[in-house]
Protein backbone atom coordinates (compact mmCIF):
# COMPACT_ATOMS: atom_id res chain seq x y z
CA UNK A 1 0.00 0.00 0.00
CA UNK A 2 1.57 3.30 -1.01
CA UNK A 3 1.31 6.69 0.65
CA UNK A 4 -1.56 7.84 -1.54
CA UNK A 5 -3.89 5.05 -0.56
CA UNK A 6 -2.94 5.56 3.09
CA UNK A 7 -4.56 9.00 3.01
CA UNK A 8 -7.39 7.74 0.84
CA UNK A 9 -8.78 5.51 3.56
CA UNK A 10 -9.56 8.17 6.21
CA UNK A 11 -10.94 10.40 3.44
CA UNK A 12 -13.37 7.71 2.33
CA UNK A 13 -14.24 6.81 5.93
CA UNK A 14 -15.18 10.41 6.65
CA UNK A 15 -17.34 10.47 3.53
CA UNK A 16 -18.98 7.17 4.46
CA UNK A 17 -19.99 8.39 7.92
CA UNK A 18 -21.29 11.70 6.58
CA UNK A 19 -23.31 9.91 3.93
CA UNK A 20 -24.81 7.48 6.45
CA UNK A 21 -26.06 10.40 8.52
CA UNK A 22 -27.20 12.46 5.54
CA UNK A 23 -29.10 9.57 3.97
CA UNK A 24 -31.83 9.64 6.61
CA UNK A 25 -34.55 10.73 4.22
CA UNK A 26 -38.34 10.67 4.35
CA UNK A 27 -41.13 11.23 1.89
CA UNK A 28 -41.98 14.90 2.17
CA UNK A 29 -44.61 16.73 0.15
CA UNK A 30 -43.84 20.26 -0.95
CA UNK A 31 -45.20 22.88 1.41
CA UNK A 32 -44.92 25.55 -1.27
CA UNK A 33 -46.44 23.97 -4.35
CA UNK A 34 -49.77 22.23 -4.12
CA UNK A 35 -49.80 18.46 -4.81
CA UNK A 36 -46.10 18.36 -5.65
CA UNK A 37 -43.23 16.41 -4.19
CA UNK A 38 -39.84 17.90 -5.05
CA UNK A 39 -36.30 17.29 -3.85
CA UNK A 40 -35.86 20.11 -1.35
CA UNK A 41 -32.10 20.22 -1.86
CA UNK A 42 -32.71 21.25 -5.48
CA UNK A 43 -35.61 23.68 -5.09
CA UNK A 44 -34.32 25.24 -1.85
CA UNK A 45 -37.67 26.91 -1.23
CA UNK A 46 -37.86 26.39 2.53
CA UNK A 47 -34.77 27.22 4.50
CA UNK A 48 -35.72 25.11 7.52
CA UNK A 49 -35.80 21.91 5.45
CA UNK A 50 -32.13 22.13 4.42
CA UNK A 51 -29.14 20.85 6.36
CA UNK A 52 -25.80 22.62 6.57
CA UNK A 53 -23.66 21.55 3.58
CA UNK A 54 -20.46 19.67 4.41
CA UNK A 55 -17.24 19.77 2.38
CA UNK A 56 -14.73 16.97 2.92
CA UNK A 57 -11.44 17.52 1.13
CA UNK A 58 -8.37 15.36 0.82
CA UNK A 59 -6.33 18.11 -0.82
CA UNK A 60 -6.96 21.21 -2.88
CA UNK A 61 -8.19 19.32 -5.91
CA UNK A 62 -9.96 16.34 -4.43
CA UNK A 63 -13.04 17.16 -2.41
CA UNK A 64 -16.64 16.17 -1.86
CA UNK A 65 -19.62 18.41 -1.16
CA UNK A 66 -22.54 16.79 0.65
CA UNK A 67 -25.75 18.80 0.80
CA UNK A 68 -28.60 17.30 2.79
CA UNK A 69 -32.28 18.07 3.15
CA UNK A 70 -35.40 16.42 4.51
CA UNK A 71 -36.13 14.31 1.43
CA UNK A 72 -33.04 14.39 -0.75
CA UNK A 73 -29.30 14.71 -0.72
CA UNK A 74 -26.76 15.83 -3.25
CA UNK A 75 -23.20 14.56 -3.42
CA UNK A 76 -20.76 16.43 -5.64
CA UNK A 77 -17.30 15.05 -6.27
CA UNK A 78 -14.21 16.86 -7.53
CA UNK A 79 -11.83 14.30 -9.02
CA UNK A 80 -8.05 14.64 -8.98
CA UNK A 81 -6.76 16.23 -12.18
CA UNK A 82 -3.03 16.85 -11.95
CA UNK A 83 -2.26 17.59 -15.60
CA UNK A 84 -3.89 18.49 -18.90
CA UNK A 85 -4.38 14.95 -20.05
CA UNK A 86 -6.12 13.96 -16.80
CA UNK A 87 -8.34 17.01 -17.13
CA UNK A 88 -9.40 16.01 -20.64
CA UNK A 89 -9.91 12.38 -19.67
CA UNK A 90 -11.95 13.29 -16.63
CA UNK A 91 -14.11 15.70 -18.58
CA UNK A 92 -14.81 13.17 -21.34
CA UNK A 93 -15.50 10.37 -18.91
CA UNK A 94 -17.94 12.38 -16.83
CA UNK A 95 -19.66 13.66 -19.94
CA UNK A 96 -20.08 10.10 -21.16
CA UNK A 97 -21.80 9.09 -17.94
CA UNK A 98 -23.93 12.16 -17.47
CA UNK A 99 -25.35 11.88 -20.98
CA UNK A 100 -26.65 8.49 -19.83
CA UNK A 101 -27.74 9.76 -16.41
CA UNK A 102 -31.14 8.05 -16.39
CA UNK A 103 -29.43 4.65 -16.66
CA UNK A 104 -27.42 5.41 -13.55
CA UNK A 105 -30.57 6.29 -11.54
CA UNK A 106 -28.90 8.45 -8.90
CA UNK A 107 -26.68 10.47 -11.24
CA UNK A 108 -27.46 14.13 -11.84
CA UNK A 109 -27.35 15.43 -15.41
CA UNK A 110 -25.22 18.41 -14.55
CA UNK A 111 -22.56 18.73 -11.89
CA UNK A 112 -22.76 21.43 -9.24
CA UNK A 113 -20.56 24.45 -10.00
CA UNK A 114 -16.95 23.73 -9.10
CA UNK A 115 -17.31 19.94 -9.12
CA UNK A 116 -16.94 17.24 -11.77
CA UNK A 117 -19.89 15.00 -11.06
CA UNK A 118 -23.00 15.15 -8.87
CA UNK A 119 -25.36 12.51 -7.53
CA UNK A 120 -28.89 13.24 -6.39
CA UNK A 121 -30.36 10.71 -3.98
CA UNK A 122 -34.01 11.13 -2.99
CA UNK A 123 -36.26 9.31 -0.57
CA UNK A 124 -37.60 7.30 -3.51
CA UNK A 125 -34.15 5.80 -4.00
CA UNK A 126 -33.74 4.96 -0.32
CA UNK A 127 -37.18 3.31 -0.39
CA UNK A 128 -36.32 1.12 -3.38
CA UNK A 129 -32.73 0.35 -2.50
CA UNK A 130 -30.85 -0.50 0.66
CA UNK A 131 -29.42 2.59 2.28
CA UNK A 132 -26.13 0.97 3.22
CA UNK A 133 -25.72 -0.34 -0.32
CA UNK A 134 -26.21 3.17 -1.75
CA UNK A 135 -23.44 4.41 0.52
CA UNK A 136 -21.27 1.49 -0.58
CA UNK A 137 -21.92 2.42 -4.20
CA UNK A 138 -20.78 6.02 -3.80
CA UNK A 139 -17.63 4.96 -1.94
CA UNK A 140 -16.91 2.27 -4.52
CA UNK A 141 -17.40 4.79 -7.30
CA UNK A 142 -14.86 7.13 -5.70
CA UNK A 143 -12.37 4.32 -5.26
CA UNK A 144 -12.72 3.28 -8.87
CA UNK A 145 -12.76 6.63 -10.57
CA UNK A 146 -9.12 7.45 -9.75
CA UNK A 147 -8.03 4.00 -10.84
CA UNK A 148 -10.01 4.29 -14.05
CA UNK A 149 -8.53 7.63 -14.99
CA UNK A 150 -5.00 6.45 -14.20
CA UNK A 151 -5.49 3.42 -16.40
CA UNK A 152 -6.88 5.50 -19.22
CA UNK A 153 -3.96 7.85 -18.94
CA UNK A 154 -1.52 4.96 -19.22
CA UNK A 155 -3.41 3.60 -22.20
CA UNK A 156 -3.37 6.98 -23.94
CA UNK A 157 0.35 7.40 -23.27
CA UNK A 158 1.33 3.97 -24.53
CA UNK A 159 -0.83 4.38 -27.59
CA UNK A 160 0.75 7.75 -28.27
CA UNK A 161 4.19 6.20 -27.94
CA UNK A 162 3.31 3.40 -30.32
CA UNK A 163 1.91 5.67 -32.97
CA UNK A 164 4.83 8.06 -32.65
CA UNK A 165 7.20 5.12 -33.14
CA UNK A 166 5.32 3.94 -36.17
CA UNK A 167 5.28 7.44 -37.57
CA UNK A 168 8.99 8.08 -37.01
CA UNK A 169 9.94 4.77 -38.70
CA UNK A 170 9.30 6.47 -42.02
CA UNK A 171 12.20 8.88 -41.62
CA UNK B 1 -40.89 -13.19 21.13
CA UNK B 2 -41.51 -11.46 17.85
CA UNK B 3 -44.14 -12.03 15.23
CA UNK B 4 -42.99 -11.01 11.82
CA UNK B 5 -44.93 -10.64 8.62
CA UNK B 6 -43.73 -9.21 5.36
CA UNK B 7 -46.21 -7.37 3.14
CA UNK B 8 -44.05 -7.24 0.03
CA UNK B 9 -41.21 -4.98 -0.98
CA UNK B 10 -43.11 -1.68 -0.94
CA UNK B 11 -42.66 0.48 2.17
CA UNK B 12 -45.42 0.52 4.77
CA UNK B 13 -46.18 4.21 5.10
CA UNK B 14 -48.40 3.87 8.15
CA UNK B 15 -50.44 1.29 9.97
CA UNK B 16 -53.25 1.16 12.50
CA UNK B 17 -54.95 -1.67 14.38
CA UNK B 18 -58.62 -2.08 15.16
CA UNK B 19 -59.76 -2.06 18.79
CA UNK B 20 -59.95 -5.87 19.10
CA UNK B 21 -56.54 -6.17 17.35
CA UNK B 22 -58.00 -8.51 14.74
CA UNK B 23 -58.01 -5.86 12.06
CA UNK B 24 -55.09 -4.02 10.51
CA UNK B 25 -55.17 -1.10 8.12
CA UNK B 26 -52.05 -0.17 6.23
CA UNK B 27 -50.88 1.68 3.20
CA UNK B 28 -48.17 0.40 0.89
CA UNK B 29 -46.82 3.82 -0.01
CA UNK B 30 -49.57 4.39 -2.58
CA UNK B 31 -53.08 5.82 -2.73
CA UNK B 32 -54.90 2.74 -1.39
CA UNK B 33 -55.54 1.61 2.14
CA UNK B 34 -55.68 -2.16 2.59
CA UNK B 35 -57.56 -3.75 5.46
CA UNK B 36 -56.31 -7.07 6.79
CA UNK B 37 -57.91 -9.55 9.13
CA UNK B 38 -56.04 -11.92 11.40
CA UNK B 39 -56.71 -15.54 10.49
CA UNK B 40 -54.73 -18.34 12.12
CA UNK B 41 -51.96 -15.99 13.14
CA UNK B 42 -51.56 -14.44 9.67
CA UNK B 43 -52.84 -11.18 8.27
CA UNK B 44 -55.16 -11.89 5.32
CA UNK B 45 -56.33 -9.14 3.00
CA UNK B 46 -60.03 -8.34 3.41
CA UNK B 47 -60.91 -5.09 1.69
CA UNK B 48 -59.44 -2.09 -0.07
CA UNK B 49 -60.30 1.51 0.62
CA UNK B 50 -59.76 3.33 -2.67
CA UNK B 51 -60.72 6.96 -2.69
CA UNK B 52 -57.50 8.91 -2.28
CA UNK B 53 -55.92 10.40 -5.39
CA UNK B 54 -52.40 10.52 -4.03
CA UNK B 55 -50.27 8.71 -1.47
CA UNK B 56 -51.97 7.98 1.86
CA UNK B 57 -50.01 9.56 4.70
CA UNK B 58 -52.03 8.72 7.80
CA UNK B 59 -54.47 6.08 9.04
CA UNK B 60 -56.21 5.83 12.38
CA UNK B 61 -58.70 3.14 13.34
CA UNK B 62 -60.92 4.21 16.23
CA UNK B 63 -60.88 1.34 18.76
CA UNK B 64 -64.39 1.75 20.17
CA UNK B 65 -66.54 3.13 17.36
CA UNK B 66 -64.75 1.05 14.68
CA UNK B 67 -64.44 3.99 12.26
CA UNK B 68 -61.34 4.44 10.11
CA UNK B 69 -60.02 7.86 9.20
CA UNK B 70 -57.38 8.29 6.50
CA UNK B 71 -55.59 11.31 5.12
CA UNK B 72 -53.37 11.72 2.10
CA UNK B 73 -51.09 13.87 0.01
CA UNK B 74 -54.11 14.82 -2.13
CA UNK B 75 -55.13 17.25 0.69
CA UNK B 76 -58.16 15.15 1.64
CA UNK B 77 -59.24 13.07 4.57
CA UNK B 78 -61.97 10.41 4.52
CA UNK B 79 -63.93 8.88 7.34
CA UNK B 80 -64.78 5.23 6.60
CA UNK B 81 -67.73 3.52 8.26
CA UNK B 82 -68.43 -0.17 7.98
CA UNK B 83 -71.74 -1.33 6.56
CA UNK B 84 -71.65 -5.15 6.72
CA UNK B 85 -68.67 -5.95 4.49
CA UNK B 86 -68.60 -2.60 2.74
CA UNK B 87 -66.62 0.41 3.87
CA UNK B 88 -68.25 3.72 2.95
CA UNK B 89 -66.14 6.84 2.57
CA UNK B 90 -67.25 10.20 3.87
CA UNK B 91 -65.29 13.25 2.74
CA UNK B 92 -64.01 15.62 5.39
CA UNK B 93 -63.83 19.31 4.64
CA UNK B 94 -60.30 20.05 5.78
CA UNK B 95 -59.91 23.44 4.05
CA UNK B 96 -56.17 22.94 3.50
CA UNK B 97 -54.25 23.51 0.29
CA UNK B 98 -51.21 21.31 0.94
CA UNK B 99 -50.72 17.63 1.69
CA UNK B 100 -52.18 16.23 4.90
CA UNK B 101 -49.43 14.45 6.83
CA UNK B 102 -50.91 12.74 9.88
CA UNK B 103 -54.25 11.97 11.50
CA UNK B 104 -55.30 10.90 14.99
CA UNK B 105 -58.66 10.24 16.68
CA UNK B 106 -59.22 11.92 20.01
CA UNK B 107 -59.61 9.52 22.99
CA UNK B 108 -63.42 9.95 23.03
CA UNK B 109 -63.52 9.50 19.22
CA UNK B 110 -65.81 12.49 18.70
CA UNK B 111 -63.18 14.45 16.75
CA UNK B 112 -59.82 14.00 15.12
CA UNK B 113 -56.79 16.10 14.30
CA UNK B 114 -55.14 16.31 10.87
CA UNK B 115 -51.69 17.83 10.49
CA UNK B 116 -50.69 19.26 7.14
CA UNK B 117 -48.04 20.91 5.03
CA UNK B 118 -50.20 24.04 4.93
CA UNK B 119 -48.82 24.90 8.40
CA UNK B 120 -52.18 24.29 10.07
CA UNK B 121 -53.78 21.59 12.15
CA UNK B 122 -57.41 20.86 11.31
CA UNK B 123 -59.53 19.72 14.21
CA UNK B 124 -62.48 17.90 12.61
CA UNK B 125 -65.82 17.04 14.18
CA UNK B 126 -69.20 15.84 12.95
CA UNK B 127 -71.92 18.38 12.34
CA UNK B 128 -75.31 16.66 12.72
CA UNK B 129 -77.51 19.22 10.95
CA UNK B 130 -75.44 19.24 7.75
CA UNK B 131 -74.42 15.59 8.05
CA UNK B 132 -70.74 16.23 7.32
CA UNK B 133 -67.34 16.50 8.98
CA UNK B 134 -66.19 20.11 9.37
CA UNK B 135 -62.93 21.47 10.69
CA UNK B 136 -61.47 24.27 12.74
CA UNK B 137 -57.90 25.42 12.19
CA UNK B 138 -55.03 25.87 14.61
CA UNK B 139 -52.65 28.22 12.82
CA UNK B 140 -50.46 30.13 15.19
CA UNK B 141 -47.52 29.94 15.76
CA UNK B 142 -46.81 27.01 13.39
CA UNK B 143 -44.15 27.93 10.84
CA UNK B 144 -43.63 24.72 8.91
CA UNK B 145 -45.13 21.31 8.06
CA UNK B 146 -46.77 19.42 10.92
CA UNK B 147 -45.19 15.97 11.13
CA UNK B 148 -47.17 14.28 13.89
CA UNK B 149 -49.95 14.84 16.41
CA UNK B 150 -50.99 13.12 19.62
CA UNK B 151 -53.96 13.61 21.96
CA UNK B 152 -53.90 14.18 25.70
CA UNK B 153 -56.21 11.70 27.56
CA UNK B 154 -58.54 14.57 28.56
CA UNK B 155 -59.71 14.76 24.90
CA UNK B 156 -58.94 18.50 24.66
CA UNK B 157 -55.17 18.98 24.54
CA UNK B 158 -53.18 18.17 21.44
CA UNK B 159 -49.43 17.83 21.00
CA UNK B 160 -47.93 18.54 17.60
CA UNK B 161 -44.42 18.19 16.20
CA UNK B 162 -43.30 20.22 13.26
CA UNK B 163 -40.35 20.70 10.88
CA UNK B 164 -39.77 24.15 12.41
CA UNK B 165 -37.86 22.22 15.16
CA UNK B 166 -40.58 22.68 17.79
CA UNK B 167 -42.94 20.44 19.75
CA UNK B 168 -46.04 22.26 20.95
CA UNK B 169 -49.11 21.69 23.08
CA UNK B 170 -52.35 23.26 21.89
CA UNK B 171 -55.84 23.40 23.23
CA UNK B 172 -58.18 21.67 20.80
CA UNK B 173 -61.32 22.18 22.86
CA UNK B 174 -64.29 22.42 20.50
CA UNK B 175 -67.31 23.76 22.33
CA UNK B 176 -69.73 22.17 19.84
CA UNK B 177 -68.80 18.63 20.86
CA UNK B 178 -66.85 18.83 24.15
CA UNK B 179 -67.80 19.45 27.72
CA UNK B 180 -65.77 22.21 29.32
CA UNK B 181 -62.56 20.52 30.50
CA UNK B 182 -60.97 21.01 33.90
CA UNK B 183 -57.59 22.71 34.05
CA UNK B 184 -54.66 20.34 33.55
CA UNK B 185 -51.02 20.50 34.53
CA UNK B 186 -50.32 22.11 31.15
CA UNK B 187 -52.21 25.31 32.00
CA UNK B 188 -55.70 26.64 32.67
CA UNK B 189 -56.52 28.58 29.48
CA UNK B 190 -58.52 26.24 27.26
CA UNK B 191 -59.81 28.47 24.46
CA UNK B 192 -59.53 26.76 21.08
CA UNK B 193 -56.13 27.08 19.42
CA UNK B 194 -54.36 28.42 22.48
CA UNK B 195 -50.67 27.42 22.44
CA UNK B 196 -50.04 26.23 25.99
CA UNK B 197 -46.42 25.24 25.63
CA UNK B 198 -43.62 25.21 23.09
CA UNK B 199 -40.39 23.22 23.36
CA UNK B 200 -37.22 22.72 21.40
CA UNK B 201 -34.25 20.49 22.16
CA UNK B 202 -32.08 23.30 20.92
CA UNK B 203 -30.25 21.32 18.27
CA UNK B 204 -32.38 22.36 15.37
CA UNK B 205 -33.74 19.00 14.26
CA UNK B 206 -37.10 18.41 12.62
CA UNK B 207 -39.47 16.89 15.14
CA UNK B 208 -40.56 13.54 13.69
CA UNK B 209 -42.92 12.19 16.33
CA UNK B 210 -44.63 13.29 19.56
CA UNK B 211 -46.26 11.18 22.27
CA UNK B 212 -48.19 11.96 25.43
CA UNK B 213 -47.77 9.50 28.29
CA UNK B 214 -50.82 7.65 29.59
CA UNK B 215 -51.41 10.16 32.38
CA UNK B 216 -50.95 13.06 29.97
CA UNK B 217 -48.44 14.73 32.26
CA UNK B 218 -45.39 13.82 30.20
CA UNK B 219 -44.73 14.72 26.60
CA UNK B 220 -41.94 13.04 24.67
CA UNK B 221 -40.72 13.74 21.16
CA UNK B 222 -37.91 12.67 18.85
CA UNK B 223 -36.07 14.87 16.39
CA UNK B 224 -33.73 14.66 13.45
CA UNK B 225 -30.83 15.77 15.65
CA UNK B 226 -30.93 12.21 17.13
CA UNK B 227 -32.44 13.55 20.31
CA UNK B 228 -35.25 12.55 22.60
CA UNK B 229 -36.95 15.30 24.58
CA UNK B 230 -39.21 14.70 27.57
CA UNK B 231 -41.15 17.34 29.48
CA UNK B 232 -43.06 16.68 32.67
CA UNK B 233 -45.85 19.21 33.14
CA UNK B 234 -46.45 18.16 36.73
CA UNK B 235 -42.82 19.07 37.42
CA UNK B 236 -42.79 22.72 36.24
CA UNK B 237 -42.29 21.66 32.63
CA UNK B 238 -38.59 20.96 33.03
CA UNK B 239 -37.08 19.78 29.77
CA UNK B 240 -34.79 16.76 29.71
CA UNK B 241 -33.04 15.76 26.53
CA UNK B 242 -31.06 12.76 25.46
CA UNK B 243 -28.56 12.91 22.65
CA UNK B 244 -26.90 9.72 21.54
CA UNK B 245 -24.57 8.52 18.86
CA UNK B 246 -27.44 6.88 17.00
CA UNK B 247 -28.95 7.79 13.66
CA UNK B 248 -32.05 10.01 13.99
CA UNK B 249 -35.21 8.51 15.48
CA UNK B 250 -38.48 8.57 13.58
CA UNK B 251 -41.12 7.27 15.97
CA UNK B 252 -41.74 7.13 19.71
CA UNK B 253 -44.35 5.61 21.98
CA UNK B 254 -44.64 5.38 25.74
CA UNK B 255 -44.93 1.81 27.04
CA UNK B 256 -45.19 2.63 30.75
CA UNK B 257 -45.41 5.95 32.59
CA UNK B 258 -41.61 6.25 32.50
CA UNK B 259 -40.39 4.05 29.64
CA UNK B 260 -40.63 4.55 25.91
CA UNK B 261 -39.79 2.63 22.77
CA UNK B 262 -38.15 4.62 20.00
CA UNK B 263 -37.56 3.53 16.41
CA UNK B 264 -35.89 5.14 13.46
CA UNK B 265 -33.15 5.10 10.87
CA UNK B 266 -31.09 2.64 12.93
CA UNK B 267 -33.58 -0.11 11.97
CA UNK B 268 -33.62 -1.33 15.58
CA UNK B 269 -36.24 -0.45 18.23
CA UNK B 270 -34.69 0.81 21.45
CA UNK B 271 -36.01 1.14 24.96
CA UNK B 272 -35.40 4.32 26.93
CA UNK B 273 -36.36 5.16 30.48
CA UNK B 274 -36.78 8.40 32.35
CA UNK B 275 -35.27 8.02 35.81
CA UNK B 276 -37.07 9.56 38.84
CA UNK B 277 -34.51 12.41 38.77
CA UNK B 278 -35.56 13.20 35.21
CA UNK B 279 -32.54 11.92 33.31
CA UNK B 280 -33.31 9.91 30.19
CA UNK B 281 -31.34 6.72 29.90
CA UNK B 282 -30.83 4.14 27.19
CA UNK B 283 -31.84 0.72 28.52
CA UNK B 284 -31.51 -1.87 25.78
CA UNK B 285 -32.06 -2.70 22.13
CA UNK B 286 -35.20 -4.74 21.58
CA UNK B 287 -33.56 -6.39 18.60
CA UNK B 288 -30.36 -8.16 19.57
CA UNK B 289 -29.07 -10.09 16.57
CA UNK B 290 -27.81 -13.59 17.07
CA UNK B 291 -24.05 -13.58 16.74
CA UNK B 292 -23.41 -14.78 13.23
CA UNK B 293 -20.30 -16.89 13.17
CA UNK B 294 -18.22 -15.34 10.44
CA UNK B 295 -15.38 -17.84 10.69
CA UNK B 296 -17.75 -20.50 9.46
CA UNK B 297 -17.85 -19.03 5.96
CA UNK B 298 -17.11 -21.90 3.65
CA UNK B 299 -14.23 -21.77 1.21
CA UNK B 300 -16.65 -22.03 -1.65
CA UNK B 301 -18.64 -19.02 -0.45
CA UNK B 302 -15.46 -17.08 0.03
CA UNK B 303 -14.42 -17.59 -3.57
CA UNK B 304 -17.93 -16.99 -4.80
CA UNK B 305 -17.92 -13.63 -3.03
CA UNK B 306 -14.49 -12.84 -4.35
CA UNK B 307 -15.62 -13.61 -7.86
CA UNK B 308 -18.95 -11.82 -7.73
CA UNK B 309 -18.18 -8.73 -5.69
CA UNK B 310 -14.41 -8.61 -5.54
CA UNK B 311 -14.33 -8.64 -1.75
CA UNK B 312 -13.36 -11.19 0.84
CA UNK B 313 -15.29 -11.96 3.97
CA UNK B 314 -18.89 -11.21 4.83
CA UNK B 315 -18.31 -7.47 5.05
CA UNK B 316 -20.35 -6.65 1.99
CA UNK B 317 -23.40 -8.70 2.91
CA UNK B 318 -26.62 -7.15 1.71
CA UNK B 319 -28.78 -8.10 4.67
CA UNK B 320 -28.57 -6.15 7.88
CA UNK B 321 -28.25 -7.98 11.16
CA UNK B 322 -31.41 -6.39 12.52
CA UNK B 323 -34.86 -7.84 11.84
CA UNK B 324 -36.02 -4.72 10.04
CA UNK B 325 -33.99 -4.29 6.89
CA UNK B 326 -34.66 -0.58 6.44
CA UNK B 327 -35.84 2.47 8.35
CA UNK B 328 -38.67 1.87 10.82
CA UNK B 329 -41.36 4.47 10.24
CA UNK B 330 -43.86 3.83 13.00
CA UNK B 331 -44.22 2.22 16.39
CA UNK B 332 -47.61 1.60 17.99
CA UNK B 333 -48.96 -0.12 21.06
CA UNK B 334 -50.31 -3.55 20.07
CA UNK B 335 -51.25 -5.18 23.36
CA UNK B 336 -52.15 -3.26 26.51
CA UNK B 337 -52.12 0.50 26.83
CA UNK B 338 -49.52 3.25 26.98
CA UNK B 339 -49.57 2.84 30.78
CA UNK B 340 -48.78 -0.86 30.75
CA UNK B 341 -47.88 -2.11 27.32
CA UNK B 342 -47.61 -5.83 26.58
CA UNK B 343 -46.32 -5.62 23.04
CA UNK B 344 -45.55 -3.01 20.41
CA UNK B 345 -45.80 -3.18 16.63
CA UNK B 346 -43.30 -1.60 14.27
CA UNK B 347 -43.53 -1.12 10.52
CA UNK B 348 -41.00 0.25 8.11
CA UNK B 349 -39.69 0.90 4.64
CA UNK B 350 -38.75 -2.75 4.22
CA UNK B 351 -42.46 -3.67 4.08
CA UNK B 352 -42.43 -5.66 7.31
CA UNK B 353 -44.67 -5.45 10.34
CA UNK B 354 -43.10 -6.87 13.48
CA UNK B 355 -44.82 -7.34 16.82
CA UNK B 356 -42.43 -7.29 19.79
CA UNK B 357 -43.62 -9.02 22.94
CA UNK B 358 -42.09 -6.82 25.63
CA UNK B 359 -42.86 -9.15 28.52
CA UNK B 360 -41.09 -12.17 27.05
CA UNK B 361 -38.22 -10.01 25.75
CA UNK B 362 -37.78 -8.71 29.29
CA UNK B 363 -37.50 -12.27 30.55
CA UNK B 364 -34.97 -13.34 27.94
CA UNK B 365 -32.61 -10.35 28.05
CA UNK B 366 -30.78 -9.68 31.27
CA UNK B 367 -30.15 -5.99 30.54
CA UNK B 368 -33.74 -5.25 29.62
CA UNK B 369 -35.81 -4.01 32.54
CA UNK B 370 -39.00 -2.14 31.82
CA UNK B 371 -39.98 0.15 34.68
Amino acid sequence: MDVMSATLKPYLTAIRHTLEAAMCLENFNSQNVERHNKPEVEVKSSKELLLTPVVISRNEKEKVLIEGSINSLRISIAVKQSDEIEKILCHKFMRFMMMRAENFVVLRRKPVEGYDISFLITNFHTEQMFKHKLVDFIIHFMEEIDKEINEMKLAVNSRARLSAEEFLKRF
Amino acid sequence: MTEKQSFGVAPITCHSFSGDRNGLALSHNNNDVILYKKQAGKWVQKSELTEHGQRVTGIDWAPNSNIVVTCGADRNAYVWTQDKDEWKPHLVILRINRAATCVKWSPLENKFAVGSGARVISICYFEEENNWWVSKHIKKPIRSTITSVDWHPNNCLLAAGSTDFKARVFSAYVKEVDKKPAATSWGPKMTFGNNLAEFSTGGGGWVHCVSFSASGDKLAWVGHDSSIGVVNAANEQTLYTFKGKYLPFYGISWVTESSMVVVGFDCCPKLFTQRPNGEIEFVHDLDVPKEADESKMSAMNRFKNLDKKGVTGAESSTTLKTQHQNTIMQVSVYKGTKADCGSVATSGIDGQLIVWDLKSLEKSMSGLKIV
